[in-house]
């Protein structure tokens, strides 16, 4: 190291930012070395600002781009370099046992670098305290450089790979991604291409026939000449014939295309809606549920009109006006050149509003997500609007989005409603010209009318196709939103990714093992540093005020986010590696809201299981204490619930639930609040239910009511993010710490309860005997 | 609790603290209730439990100690930088990077998605970057013809 770094003493790091080498350079004393850097963005005041804090062997050195000099701390022992990350900013702070030296500043998107100078700061401090002497510090200090810098080097070039994933712009041409959809079905596109040339060059033939006709026949009539019968009938059914081709070609071509696009389609949208349903959890919390269906629906639709008649169009637009260039050239190149002079004009023109256009059907897009998202959010809670009485606010507020799509509409179609009316003025013009030039050319003799005719007959189709492909210009530009718009879906890489190589466990035990685990959601720390191991079949309660994180921790085990910091483990295995699906098979979970799909109670109840025989759901739903209640209902286990089902109370929902958890028969489970939204009554049932449940398996139980916990072998006690304490009932009672005092805010609120209960009771003993 | 009562000074770790009923110091934060539409009014100072030790009205009813010393302490740890002027933006399509002049100085972030940009009231919006910070736009129609136009791209 010492060696390598001779000639360049200070360069550990290849990518250090280079406007603070000079300055760097001037300070380090010979063959000191740098071990962590961190470049700071933000000065005290948080204002934008550039800053370098340097860590070498000794000393921590600091400096802000409008400092005169750099300021410097040497290390001792007893000095902590800590972060406090709070609304985006990071606070790095420098301080001993008696008070803080520094203080510096930079934004979240530097976390990376942070945790770098925190861990190389800490590890030096921690060389100074072994071996307290300067030689030894000396030879520590030029080991420790090679695992800061390859750790560093691993780190930034992560970071560095997730930037630019993040900064790369889509390329414009978006929609030529769809090809991935259409790759499946190259075959039938290529039949498809060659009908459309086919009935493209037999639509061709009519206009070409004019020429002879004109020329041989009608013009020799004019000057006297009798009509040749023959020859009439010869190119008449020539005309015939052409149109028939071109019908039948025509018909064999839409249809094999339109086919091939609707497959296309609705591979798009299946591929999209699975992709979807594969992320993780903490996109769904990202988006809007609106947003997310009108993309589905709306944007998949869009793109299939776009592919089965736009492009459809299109391409046999580019076809006959490749093809009529060439018929044009060959009959009389100058007449052909004067006639294509308009078309530069029309192709700026389209151009020009090509982008005006994309803008506003963006716009428009987006507003229209807008319209679905008012919907979304109120329809599903439509008894809160109703309870309040704000139907009037709700409607206003639907009328002002409306207005907005009202007004972005407007100003998309003043310029699209310019755009034809222009096309069309242009193909009158063209006409014009070729009128003149033609005129011009027959009375020199250096054309015959007839071909003068044929090409007014081909322009006039020519200038028709060029006004239709203008249209082509909105559809793409649709489309071409819409599958922005659909690959942003298809290219969000889950957070939770399925393993590269995947292990499988035979049987799971059920055994966790929380290491260090922290979780970060935006920038704030929601678990921190916890570690804990669940032994496998035991009954956990989680306790904790609400946003004490219990319920994040829930989805970290159940893998619907990643941990940031630390592992998760089950029977020793990371869950990281585990196949996802394969491994939420080994949970059951129960939530506070039992969520019911539209269908029969039994298919409910199976949901976990499709395959399950009818034997078993109603064993399930026996263990699950709803077997009675159910054959109750008029249909028995086919009766349906779920939206516009059968309407069952919330402890009759739980149980269902429960049954679902019981049928899959889970390793582990998870009870979130299982029991918070009933009544006591019914709580105990539940409570007997889930008692079933329960045996047996690995069971983390979340619930507001500490009483509900008492089956659970621990209580572990959270308090933001952070486990502050562990241990039975008994045992948590008697500490008198953080439990204590839950238990007794809920004792004293319950005895309230119950003091209120009994003074009622009275009462209506009372007034009986009166 | 009210805050006449009870003295409020720096420690030398750069806390605030407060000195409690039973004479110990405790440190505080002050937050703010409503940074974005009224940020001079109530403000709470807060224990590391999180739990609200003292209420402030106003801001501007405090003595100017306590007033400068809450005030210090907000600025070192409030940061919604407000956008003054948008100059650049790296394309029109998400994700794009923006260059952009704020009350804190001239700075650029990545937006994500469109969705990242929030209507707080007609005319304010809210924008996250790719990192979770917030930045404000206090006012769109006080911003000048360039960044409106960049702006409306995006909405």
């Amino acid at each position: 190291m010492q060696s390598n770094t001779g000639d360049l003493p200070h360069t550990t790091f290849p990518d250090f930012p280079s406007r603070w080498q000079t300055q760097i350079n001037s300070t380090l004393s010979e063959h000191e070395q740098i071990h962590a850097w961190l470049e700071i963005d933000l000065d005290n005041r948080l204002n934008f600002s550039s800053g370098l804090v340097v860590i070498t062997a000794h000393r921590v050195l600091a400096r802000m781009a409008n400092d005169e000099n750099w300021q410097e701390w040497l290390c001792r022992e007893d000095m902590k370099l800590t972060c406090q990350d709070h609304a985006g900013v990071y606070s790095i702070e420098l301080s001993d046992t008696h008070a803080r030296l520094a203080c510096w500043h930079c934004t979240l998107g530097r976390h990376q670098a942070v945790d770098q100078l925190i861990s190389c700061f800490s590890r030096l401090i921690a060389t100074h305290t072994v071996r307290p002497n300067t030689a030894a510090a000396e030879s520590a200090g030029s080991k420790a450089p090679d695992d800061t810098s390859a750790s560093m080097d691993n780190g930034e070039r992560s970071s560095a790979s997730d930037q630019e994933a993040i900064t790369a712009p889509p390329s414009s041409w978006t929609l030529f991604r769809l090809w991935r959809f259409a790759r499946p079905y190259r075959w039938q596109l290529f039949t498809g291409f060659m009908l459309m040339l086919g009935s493209t060059a037999a639509a061709l033939v009519p206009p070409y026939l004019t020429m002879p006709l004109m020329d041989n026949v009608l013009i020799p009539y004019q000057n006297g000449h009798p009509i040749d019968v023959d020859q009439v009938t010869l190119y008449l059914s020539g005309l015939l014939a052409a149109a028939i081709v071109a019908w039948i070609l025509g018909w064999a071509r839409t249809y094999t295309l339109a086919k091939v696009s609707e497959r296309i389609g609705a591979d798009l949208r299946t591929t999209t809606y699975e992709h979807l349903l594969k992320l993780s959890q903490a996109y769904f919390g990202g988006k809007r549920t609106g947003d997310l269906m009108a993309r589905i629906g709306a944007e998949t639709d869009r793109i299939n009109l776009f592919l089965s008649l736009n492009l459809l169009d299109f391409a046999t637009d580019v076809l006959m006006i490749t093809l009529t260039v060439v018929i044009l050239v060959s009959i009389d190149p100058w007449l052909a050149l004067v006639t294509l002079l308009p078309l530069p004009i029309i192709g700026w023109l389209i151009h020009l509003v090509r982008d005006r256009l994309r803008v506003g059907f963006e716009k428009t897009n987006r507003v229209w997500a807008e319209v679905n998202n008012v919907l979304a959010d109120t329809l599903p809670g439509i008894r809160v609007v109703k309870a309040f009485a704000q139907e009037k606010r709700e409607i206003e507020r639907f009328r002002t989005v409306n207005r907005r799509n009202v007004e972005i509409n407007d100003r998309v179609n003043k310029v699209w409603a310019l755009f034809t009316p222009t096309v069309t003025l242009l193909t009158e013009c063209g006409l014009l010209v070729v009128w003149i030039f033609g005129i011009w050319q027959v009375s020199q003799d250096h054309i015959t009318v007839g071909v003068l005719t044929a090409f007014l007959a081909y322009i006039s189709r020519f200038y028709l196709r060029l006004d239709s492909m203008s249209r082509i210009v909105s559809a793409t530009q649709k489309a071409a939103a819409g599958t922005k718009r659909i690959f942003d879906i298809l290219d969000h890489v889950s957070s939770v990714p399925e393993p590269v190589k995947p292990v499988y466990l035979p049987a799971m035990k059920g055994h966790i093992e929380l290491h260090n685990v922290s979780f970060r959601y935006g920038t704030r720390w929601v678990i921190q540093n916890l570690d804990f191991t669940i032994e496998s079949g035991e009954m956990i309660g989680l306790v904790g005020h609400s946003g004490s994180g219990k319920s994040t921790l829930i989805n970290l085990i159940c893998r619907f986010y990643d941990v940031t910091d630390g592992s998760i483990l089950i029977d020793g295995v990371d869950v990281r590696t585990l196949p996802i699906a394969e491994y939420r098979k080994h949970i059951g979970l129960v939530l506070q809201e039992p969520f019911l799909f539209f269908g029969t109670i039994a298919e409910n109840i199976a949901y976990g299981n499709p395959a399950a025989s009818r034997k078993e759901i109603i064993a399930a739903a026996r263990a699950a204490h709803a077997h009675e209640f159910i054959l109750r209902l008029p249909y028995g286990y086919d009766s349906l619930v779920g939206e516009r089902g059968q309407a069952l109370s919330g402890g009759e929902r739980q149980r269902i639930s429960i049954a679902r958890a019981l049928l899959i028969d889970p390793r582990i489970l998870i009870l979130d609040e299982a029991t918070s939204s009933v009544d006591t009554q019914t709580e105990q049932e539940i409570q007997s239910a889930l008692d079933n449940l329960v045996s047996g398996r690995t069971t983390i139980a979340i619930a507001h009511r500490l009483s509900t916990l008492q089956e659970a072998s621990r209580l572990v006690v959270l308090d933001h993010g952070r486990i502050v304490e562990t241990g039975s009932h008994e045992e948590l009672m008697a500490r008198q710490g953080h439990y204590y005092q839950l238990y007794q805010s809920q004792s004293r609120s319950s005895n309230d309860e119950n003091r209120s209960d009994t003074a009622e009771k009275t009462m209506d003993i009372r007034s009986n005997r009166v | 609790m009210n805050l006449f009562d009870c003295k409020l000074s720096r420690n030398v770790f750069g806390k605030l603290t407060i000195m409690t009923q039973n004479q110990i110091p405790e440190e505080v934060v002050p937050v703010r209730a409503f940074p974005i539409t009224a940020a001079g009014e109530g403000i709470a100072l807060v224990d590391n439990q999180g739990h609200e030790v003292v209420w402030i009205d106003n801001l501007a009813e405090l003595p100017a100690t306590e007033r400068i010393l809450i005030e210090q302490e907000l600025v070192s740890r409030e940061f919604m930088p407000e956008i003054k002027c948008i100059d650049s933006v790296s394309s029109f399509a998400t994700p794009s990077t923006w260059q952009v002049q704020t009350d804190r100085g001239e700075t650029c972030f990545i937006l994500k998605g469109e969705e990242d940009i929030r209507r707080l009231s007609p005319t304010t919006l809210l924008i996250t970057d790719s990192c979770g910070i917030h930045f404000l736009i206090r006012d769109r129609s006080a911003l000048d013809r360039h960044s409106n136009k960049l702006l409306d791209r995006f909405l």
